[in-house]
């Protein structure tokens, strides 16, 4: 396996779904390949930080009026049962 | 596999009823009672569910749309949309994941209407393969995340996913950020798996790319 095949694998690899006997080949590669070794780890590295990162946070103060405008829609729409509300129009 | 007997028209109702029952019983999510709730009417129920995904929701607009006051807008129109469709949610998929397959289509329509000239395809974008062969080797510090200040990161995170084309952003926000499986993902984007994958891998590339410049070893990291 060369590093072209072996970056083919790469998603397979990092999602645990690849067959046992191309797992093996994957880790010889890694084993004497050490740019691979290297991307593999960046690349974990890059979706760990990612996914452990609050990148775009919702304030609580935001949430509050998001949801209350969407509360106020729904009961506009007239679904929900308290809707005893008259509403201008 | 042995076939059980006769096909299923043949079958009384009452029959195919017990059959239903019969089946083993499947692990049942604590959405799956607050969606029942909401459908017969209760407001408290539907507000809980927002409460629970707003944020998971408002990130995925803002990482597929970069722009706020889009996602802002978006979230309240998934809450709304999911209201009103509330009947076709079977709990086939987990109510988080079908609220982001909704909060997708909302953003790329977004997307699609910003960028007047230009439509924003998903397929657009397997073009440029650029950026998909790794060119930077250096290892990196370990816990690189650590040498900045929480908004430091943050920054540097919505600078470096904002370059990426919105379609290998979007594989990498449903993905790696929010958790779907490749398979939810490609429903969520009309992709067939093979074509998630080869995204995802684009995606995840040049991140680390471009990521490397802020966090590998040896160097300076700029800011
Ligand atoms: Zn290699």
């Amino acid at each position: 396996m060369n590093c072209t095949e072996f970056l083919a694998k790469l998603t397979d690899y990092f999602d645990g779904q690849i067959d046992p006997a191309l797992l093996a080949e994957v880790k010889q590669h890694l084993g004497t390949c050490h740019h691979c070794e290297v991307v593999v780890d960046t690349t974990r590295k890059t979706i760990d930080v990612y996914r452990g990162a609050e990148t775009y946070e919702l304030p609580e103060e935001l949430s509050n009026r998001l949801r209350a405008a969407v509360m106020e829609r729904c009961r506009i729409s007239g679904k929900l049962p308290d809707i005893a509300v008259k509403t201008t129009k | 596999m042995e076939v059980q007997s006769s096909p299923i028209v043949d079958q009384p109702l009452e029959l195919l009823a017990e059959t239903v029952v019969a089946e083993p019983p499947a692990e049942i999510h604590p959405d799956v009672a607050l969606v029942e709730r909401a459908k017969a009417g209760d407001t408290a129920a539907f507000e809980q569910l927002v409460r629970q995904y707003d944020r998971q929701i408002f990130r995925t607009a803002q990482h597929i749309t970069q722009n706020r006051e889009d996602a802002e807008d978006i979230t309240q129109d998934v809450f709304f949309k999911a209201f009103q469709k509330l009947n076709q949610f079977q709990g086939n998929s987990k109510f988080s994941t079908w609220l982001v397959r909704i909060a997708v289509n909302e953003s790329l329509m977004r997307l699609r209407k910003r960028k007047t000239s230009k439509t924003v395809s998903m397929d657009q974008d397997v073009e440029t393969a650029e950026g998909s062969i790794p060119r930077d080797f250096a290892e990196w510090r370990p816990n690189p995340e650590q040498n900045y200040s929480q908004s430091e990161l943050a920054e540097i995170l919505r600078k470096t996913i904002a370059g990426l084309p919105p379609g290998f952003r979007t594989v990498f926000t449903l993905r790696d950020i929010e958790n779907l499986s490749t398979e939810e993902t490609a429903e969520a984007l009309g992709l067939s798996v093979p074509a998630v994958k080869s995204r995802l891998l684009r995606a995840r590339l040049q991140l680390r790319e471009r990521l490397s410049r802020y966090f590998r070893q040896n160097k300076e990291a700029s800011k």
